[in-house]
C-alpha cells in the first residue's frame, strides 16, 4: 500500500484504539514515523506510551484502527516477519531463568533463524557486535539476575540490535542509566537513525527529548495532544497543560540545545522544590552543570 | 577440586550449542551404556558384564564369540525390554497420576488440557494458577483412583492396580517397547524443535511475542506433545514419581537453562537415573523387589526439597 508513489512511512498508525474491559487506554491515536526518523513519545505516567509502543509492535492487538509497517498491515503479518523487521525494548526488562547476557542477546537472532537452524558464527558475530555497541561485552558470561538495572537495560538493547531491525521501539531506554550512558545510548540510537534506522522511544527526561529527537508526540490520557519538532511541542504552555508543571524553555548557552527548566508544580500543595532552584539565582550554574 | 569443576562448567556453558549437545550427549550416553550393562548383568541369573555386552552386540547383528543360550534368553527376552522401557520412559514420568494404562493416554491429555484451561481462564496465562490447578486436578483424579480401588471386585485386580500406581517395570516385554518408543521418540523430537520458542517463553509471554513466537499456539502444542509423551511413558511403566521433576532441575543447575540442551539431556539423565534406581530396587531385598516408583520418590523427594532449600534462588519453575 504505497501512498502518492512515495515509499510508505516506516510506522503509520491510523486511528488506533485500544481498551481493556470498559477502560480506553488509547483513543484514536494517529502517529507516523518516517524512515530514518527518531520520534519521541512524551507524556505523564499512565498516558499510554507503553501501551502505544506495545500496540505498534504487535504485542497488543488494537481493537480499532490500523497500524501500517512499511505499508503492510501489522495484523495481517506473521509474528515472525514483524520481529524480523521491528524490535521492542520493554520498559521493565524481565530477567529470571539464569540465562547469561550473551545467551539473551543471541535470542535476538530468533526471527532470522529457521526452525531447523542453529545459530552460526554470523549470529555470534552480530550478537557480539551489538554488545560492543552497548558496552555490555564485559557481562557476556554473567547471568542476567546478577546485573544491575542499567546494565540489564543495556543488555536488552543489545538484544534488540542483534535482531537487526529496521524499526526500533524503545520504552524509556534511559530510565535506569547513569548520565554518561544516557548520552552514549541515545547517541548510539541517534547515529543508527542517521544511518537509516527508524526509532520510536518513550522518554520522561524532557531535556534529552529536546536534544536527541527529530519529532515529539505528546500523549495524555490515551490521546495525542500535540506533535511536531521538539521546539514546537516543548513550550511552557503545553508542558504545563500536559504535566501540570511550570517550566522555562530556552537555548542552553553551553550546549546550544533546547533546554527546559522545571520550576515547580503549577498549582496546589505539590511538594515545593528546594529553595535554591525556586530562588532562580544560580540559573547559569545549573545550566552549565550538565 | 570444586573450583576446577566450576571452571569446567563455566567453559561448557560458553560453548556453542552444537558443542554443548555433542559433549553432554556423549557423556550421558556413555553413562546410559555403562549403567545399562551393569543393570542387565545383575539379577537372579548371574551374567558377567562382558557376556552382557556380547549378547547385546549379537542382538544388534554383530559377530560375537559364543555365549550360553539361557543367558541370551534372559537378556533378550526379560531384561533388555525392561531396561529399554525404563530408558525411554524415564524423562517423562511422574507428571500426571491417572487411571489405568489403556486410559492413561487419553487421561493424561485430558488432564493436561483441563489444567491448562483453568490456567488461561480470562485469556491470561498464569504459571501460579497452572501449578495450583495441577495440584487440584491431581487431587481430584487421585480421589477418583482411590474410589476405584476401594470398589475393585477382586484382590488380584487390586494388586495389579496398586503395583501399576507405584510404578513398576517387571514383566515388560518387547510389546511395551514397540508401543511406547515411537510416541516418546517422536514427541521428544517435536519438543526439541520447539525448544528455542520455549527459551523465549521463559522470559514471559510478551517478550516471546515481541520476538515473533506465536505464544498461544506454541504453548498448546508443547503441552499436547509433553502430555502425549508422558501418557505413553506412564502407560508402560506406571507412575515413577519425581524423576520428571528432579532430573531436569538438577541438570538445569549444571548445564544452564537452555532448553535445546536441557530437553535431550534430561531424557538421557532420566534414563540413567531410573535404570540405576530400577537396579537397586531389584537387588536390595532379593528375590522380592521394591517398586521402582517408591524408590525414586524416596530418593527424589528429599533431594528435591534439599535443592529447594539450598538454592532457593536458582531452582526455576519448569
Ligand atoms: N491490563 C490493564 N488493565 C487496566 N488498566 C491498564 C492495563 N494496562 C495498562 N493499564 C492502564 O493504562 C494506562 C496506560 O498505561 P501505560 O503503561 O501505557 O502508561 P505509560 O504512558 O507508559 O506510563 P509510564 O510513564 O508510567 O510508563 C495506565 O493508566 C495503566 O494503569
Ligand atoms: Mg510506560
Amino acid at each position: 500500500m504505497t501512498m502518492n508513489g512515495d515509499s510508505p512511512a516506516s510506522v503509520d498508525a491510523r486511528a488506533v484504539s485500544f481498551g481493556v474491559e470498559a477502560k480506553t487506554l488509547l483513543d484514536s491515536v494517529d502517529m507516523r514515523a518516517e524512515r530514518g526518523q527518531f520520534v519521541g513519545l512524551i507524556g505523564p505516567n499512565g498516558a499510554g506510551k507503553s501501551t502505544l509502543l506495545r500496540t505498534l509492535s504487535g504485542v497488543l492487538r488494537n481493537q480499532e484502527g490500523t497500524v501500517w509497517l512499511e505499508g503492510a498491515d501489522l495484523q495481517s503479518m506473521p509474528a515472525r516477519d514483524v520481529a524480523a523487521m521491528l524490535a521492542l525494548v520493554p520498559q521493565i526488562a524481565p530477567y529470571t531463568q539464569g540465562f547469561t547476557a550473551f545467551e539473551l542477546v543471541l535470542m535476538g537472532r530468533y526471527p532470522h533463524l529457521g526452525r531447523f537452524q542453529v545459530e552460526g558464527e554470523t549470529d555470534d558475530r552480530i550478537a557480539k557486535a551489538a554488545m560492543r555497541l552497548t558496552e555490555t561485552e564485559e557481562f557476556e558470561t554473567r547471568t542476567l539476575d546478577t546485573l544491575s538495572g542499567g546494565e540489564r537495560q543495556r543488555v536488552f538493547l543489545a538484544r534488540a540490535l542483534a535482531q537487526q531491525p529496521r524499526i526500533l521501539l524503545l520504552d524509556e531506554p534511559t530510565s535506569n542509566l547513569d548520565v554518561l550512558h544516557q548520552l552514549t545510548i541515545l547517541g548510539l540510537v541517534r547515529k543508527l537513525v542517521d544511518e537509516g534506522l527508524t526509532a520510536i522511544a518513550a522518554i520522561h527526561d524532557l531535556n534529552l527529548a529536546a536534544r536527541y529527537f527529530d519529532r515529539l508526540v505528546l500523549i495524555s490520557e490515551g490521546r495525542v495532544l500535540t506533535e511536531g519538532r521538539p521546539e514546537e511541542v516543548l513550550t511552557p504552555e503545553t508542558i504545563e497543560s500536559a504535566f501540570g508543571v511550570r517550566a522555562a524553555v530556552y537555548r542552553d548557552p553551553v550546549t546550544d540545545a533546547l533546554a527546559i527548566s522545571l520550576i515547580g508544580p503549577a498549582q496546589g500543595d505539590g511538594v515545593a522544590p528546594p529553595d535554591r532552584a525556586a530562588a532562580g539565582q544560580n540559573g547559569m550554574s545549573s545550566a552549565s552543570r550538565r | 577440586m570444586q573450583a576446577v569443576g566450576l571452571t569446567t562448567l563455566r567453559s561448557y556453558r560458553q560453548m556453542g550449542i552444537s558443542a554443548r549437545l555433542a559433549i553432554g550427549g556423549a557423556l550421558l550416553l556413555a553413562l546410559v551404556i555403562v549403567v545399562g550393562l551393569i543393570s542387565l548383568s545383575l539379577g537372579p541369573v548371574d551374567i558377567s558384564v562382558g557376556d552382557v555386552a556380547w549378547i547385546v552386540l549379537s542382538a544388534l547383528g554383530f559377530d560375537t564369540p559364543e555365549f550360553g543360550r539361557t543367558e541370551q534368553l534372559v537378556i533378550e527376552q526379560i531384561r533388555l525390554p525392561r531396561i529399554i522401557v525404563v530408558a525411554i520412559a524415564a524423562g517423562f514420568t511422574g507428571l500426571f497420576f491417572l487411571a489405568l494404562p489403556l486410559f492413561a493416554f487419553a487421561g493424561a491429555i485430558a488432564a493436561a488440557f483441563l489444567v491448562y484451561g483453568i490456567a488461561v481462564v480470562g485469556g491470561h496465562f498464569s504459571m501460579a494458577t497452572l501449578l495450583l490447578a495441577g495440584v487440584a486436578v491431581n487431587a481430584f483424579l487421585g480421589a477418583i483412583v482411590s474410589a476405584i480401588i476401594i470398589f475393585l471386585p477382586d484382590n488380584e485386580l487390586l494388586r495389579e492396580v496398586l503395583f501399576w500406581l507405584a510404578g513398576g517395570l517387571d514383566a515388560r516385554a518387547w510389546e511395551h517397547v514397540r508401543i511406547a518408543t515411537p510416541l516418546i521418540v517422536g514427541s521428544t523430537a517435536v519438543l526439541l524443535l520447539m525448544s528455542r520458542d520455549l527459551n523465549l517463553m521463559m522470559l514471559g509471554d510478551d517478550e516471546a511475542r515481541s520476538m515473533g513466537v506465536r505464544v498461544g499456539v506454541t504453548r498448546v502444542a508443547l503441552l499436547a506433545t509433553a502430555a502425549l509423551a508422558t501418557g505413553a511413558a506412564v502407560a508402560v511403566s506406571g507412575t515413577i514419581a519425581f524423576v520428571g521433576l528432579v532430573i531436569p532441575h538438577v541438570l538445569r543447575l549444571v548445564l544452564g537453562p537452555d532448553n535445546r540442551v536441557l530437553i535431550p539431556m534430561s531424557a538421557l539423565g532420566g534414563a540413567v537415573f531410573v535404570m540405576a534406581a530400577d537396579t537397586v530396587a531389584r537387588m536390595v531385598i532379593e528375590p522380592a523387589e521394591i517398586r521402582v516408583g517408591i524408590l525414586t520418590a524416596f530418593v527424589g523427594a528429599p533431594f528435591f526439597i534439599f535443592l529447594l532449600i539450598k538454592n532457593k534462588r536458582q531452582v526455576y519453575s519448569l
